[in-house]
């Protein structure tokens, strides 16, 4: 890993990158030493027994040396390269391509249900529309929520989950517990009437836990959000009454098609509409509505980007003391931050909720956090394309994780890949910041054009300390 | 008044674990301005290592209880430095001076790949030891129920002590420390004065995973089992020792630590137990909202 500037074609050190291997493969060894190398498991007994595992051990050290001389071989051939400080091509293929990719991008995100129902057929595309597009599109949702929070306002909330959790559990309760039990008189509350709850009362949560932790600044701010997201879930797993605990809500109503049930009864949709009954059509519908959703989210930052209070979000972003001294009322303009951010949570929430029919704590961990803020880093902090790429790589890689069976044919019936999963993802999320710190799209489009459109590169945004 | 006393105990013996982990985040913090959000999990490995180096000594080598975990304990603190040692070489280094959120999301990661590297290659299930050190010295007598001070309490509390008694030395009178103060007033000014910045920033790395392995050997001692999902919430609870005791200042974490762990083990005692994680994040949000500078913090000048 040298830093110094070498002669346009110095030969290939090779010496020193062997040594190098050397050296990471004893760090390596050292840090094997016990954890890989015994494994200790429970026998009979329920004691404690030891297996010594050293053959593993070898293999790390060996894979830690290979990829430590490639990874010399990899810089060394960069260094030869000319030196340019200009954004790799990766990155301007990106930046120049989104534009263009959007009609693109709409016409195959309104194609795929009905690609995928045409080759897979309604049995076989369940598991592709559900478990990769609406997932993808939950992810993509939520980005966009939280971009508005961390992208736009620079407000680093690691707690984003609780807006989530706080929709859902609106949903489910006003559905199933409190219009049932305490106002019968009012019939039944569907889907559509609960969304617009759900979004406002995570939005009044937002303000609710937004508003004492406005002073604080970074990575401070950080940490007591994920301490309100940690409590939010505590209570809903300790406060039984409430919420059912560990035990969650169950039979959550599910969304009709304009009045119309997705069931197997005379008045299902298959049968109103003369076809053969399938749940596809009901995954088919779900889809469409998380990308309205979604499509509402993305239309709303767009268009708040204009507004006064987008503007100075983003002046927010890059210097609070210049706003407050130019007279932006700070309290308010971070509060609206918060509070629309968590409207869109709640949103999704309420959707995850109806598209789950089962909710419990355990949806809403920290871990689910982590992973709506990576998808917005990574995206590259303000940039709505850059979420979709990002939670296409994310959440698609994990779910294509799931779908590796054939592996088990390689390394036999009891390996897991799935279990690889959380492991590949941590290690994914730590590679691509090393890759690409700013994000994949580190572009941003001006808010305000003077005379000619100028992109700016992101290195020269100052990011806020919000 | 017994049940008091027991909780003071207990409450001690947690808080001096959560002190030893909250020194961690607290040199890092003070050094590079980072919270090392994998911190917890580094302290979650220590206890695996010692874990394994325990049953190592005791099953294979047979050797005696004490000398062998003295042994464990000087291996687990030089295994677990060489951990965060590489940690902050590949996943935090190269991102220094890169923008805030990076090193951030770095350590997220990082987190997530710690527990769950543990999680695969140690295999899910909690894992037990025999107890150790189970005598009692009973102190307090009142209707019966008796407080009393395990053998084990007052190990990890000695331990601790002489182990904070040393690393003040460290920090205080060593050129190593002067080093380290001198970088977290002034990175720039401190490289020009001949201090190896870099190297600086790895050593206190180095100390603060030891420190965490010295909580992890009192872990395992303690309660003796572990999982691999053990780290996240000391880790946050150590955070908030850091963060009551003022963050940068060494006493501060320390006496945080005692406080957190005092404040946890009454409020299980005298409310409600399933509460006691709800406590300690409130009392994180708190401090933060009324006393961002913590007990012993320097308030935060900010320049324009």
């Amino acid at each position: 890993m040298s830093t110094e500037m070498s002669a346009p074609s110095s030969p290939f050190p090779l010496v020193k990158s062997l040594k190098q291997a050397g050296f990471v493969g004893m760090v390596m060894f050292g840090l094997c030493v016990p954890i890989v190398a015994f494994r200790a498991e429970q026998n009979m007994n329920n004691q404690l027994v030891l297996q010594s595992r050293w053959w593993l051990t070898l293999v790390f050290c060996v894979l830690a040396m290979i990829g430590s001389f490639l990874f010399s071989l990899y810089t060394h051939q960069k260094s030869n390269k000319a030196h340019s400080s200009a954004p790799s091509t990766v990155t301007k293929a990106l930046s120049a391509l989104a534009p263009r990719l959007t009609p693109l991008g709409f016409a195959c995100v309104i194609a795929y249900p009905l690609v995928m129902l045409a080759i897979n057929g309604p049995g076989g595309s369940i598991k592709w529309i559900d478990n990769f597009g609406i997932q993808i599109l939950i992810y993509v949702m939520l980005g966009w929520g939280l971009n508005i929070v961390v992208g736009l306002a620079g407000l680093l909330d690691l707690g984003y989950v609780a807006f989530y959790a706080v929709g859902a559990y609106a949903y489910a309760l006003i559905a199933t517990k409190v219009i049932p039990d305490t106002f019968p008189e009012l019939g039944f509350w569907s889907f559509w009437i609960c969304l617009p709850i759900s979004g406002l009362l995570a939005a009044l949560w937002g303000i609710i836990l937004g508003f004492p932790v406005l002073r604080l600044r970074g990575d401070y701010l950080a940490i007591v959000t994920l301490a309100f997201g940690e409590i939010i879930r505590l209570v809903l797993i300790n406060w039984v009454d409430f919420s059912n605990g560990y035990a969650g809500l169950t039979s959550i109503p599910r969304p009709s098609f304009f009045g119309i049930p997705f069931n197997a009864s005379e008045e299902g949709f298959a049968a109103v509409f003369d076809l053969e009954f399938s749940p596809i059509y009901r995954t088919i519908f779900l889809y469409y509505v998380i990308l309205a959703l979604s499509l509402l989210t993305a239309f709303v930052t767009i268009r708040l980007r204009r507004l006064p209070i987008g503007r100075a979000w983003e002046a927010l972003r890059e210097d609070e003391i210049a706003c407050r001294s130019l007279g932006i009322n700070t309290t308010i303009t971070k509060l609206t931050a918060f509070a629309i951010g968590a409207g869109f949570g709640g949103f999704a929430g309420c959707f995850f909720a109806a598209r789950q029919g089962f909710i419990s704590p355990e949806s809403f961990v920290f871990l689910e956090s982590a992973q709506i803020l990576a998808i917005v880093v990574l995206g590259g902090m303000g940039s709505l394309f850059g979420v979709v790429v990002a939670s296409i790589a994310l959440v698609g890689g994990i779910e294509i994780l799931r779908e590796l069976d054939f592996l088990k044919q390689v390394f036999g019936e009891a390996f897991d890949p799935s279990q690889y999963r959380m492991l590949i993802f941590g290690f994914a999320m730590v590679l691509m910041m090393l890759w690409k710190p700013r994000g994949l799209i580190a572009h941003r489009e001006p808010s305000i054009v003077y005379k000619e459109k100028k992109s700016i590169g992101s290195d020269m945004v100052q990011e806020g300390h919000g | 008044m017994a049940i008091f006393i027991q909780q003071l105990i207990n409450g001690l013996t947690l808080g001096s674990i959560y002190g030893l982990i909250a020194i961690g985040y607290t040199m890092v913090f003070g050094i590079i301005g980072m919270v090392n959000f994998a911190h917890g999990d580094v302290f979650m490995v220590s206890a695996f290592v010692a874990l394994l180096l325990f049953m190592i000594f005791t099953t294979l080598l047979n050797w005696a209880l004490v000398p062998a975990l003295l042994v464990v304990l000087v291996l687990a603190m030089a295994i677990t430095g060489l951990w965060n040692w590489t940690i902050e070489r590949t996943a935090y280094r190269p991102l220094r001076g890169s923008f805030r959120l990076a090193p951030l999301i770095s350590a997220i990661g990082m987190s997530i790949l710690l527990s769950n590297l543990i999680q695969v290659i140690q295999g899910p299930r909690n894992k037990p030891v025999p107890p150790m050190f189970t005598q009692v010295i009973p102190i307090y007598e009142e209707n019966g129920y008796v407080a009393g001070i395990g053998y084990k309490q007052i190990v990890i509390m000695v331990v601790t002590a002489v182990l904070l008694a040393l690393f003040w030395y460290l920090v205080q009178k060593t050129p190593l420390g002067r080093a380290q103060r001198a970088c977290e007033q002034d990175q720039k000014m401190a490289a020009l004065l001949g201090i190896d910045v870099d190297r600086t920033i790895s050593l206190t790395f180095v100390m603060g995973a030891a420190l965490a392995a010295v909580a992890g050997v009192m872990y395992i001692m303690y309660y003796g089992v572990v999982n691999f999902a053990d780290g996240f919430v000391p880790g946050v609870k150590a955070f908030t020792a850091a963060v009551l005791g003022g963050i940068g200042s060494l006493p501060g974490a320390v006496i945080g630590g005692l406080l957190i762990g005092l404040i946890e083990t009454m409020w299980s005692a005298y409310f409600s137990i399933d509460y006691k994680d709800v406590a300690a994040f409130s009392l994180l949000a708190i401090t933060l909202v009324f006393l961002p500078t913590g007990l012993l913090g320097r308030p935060e000048v900010e320049k324009v």
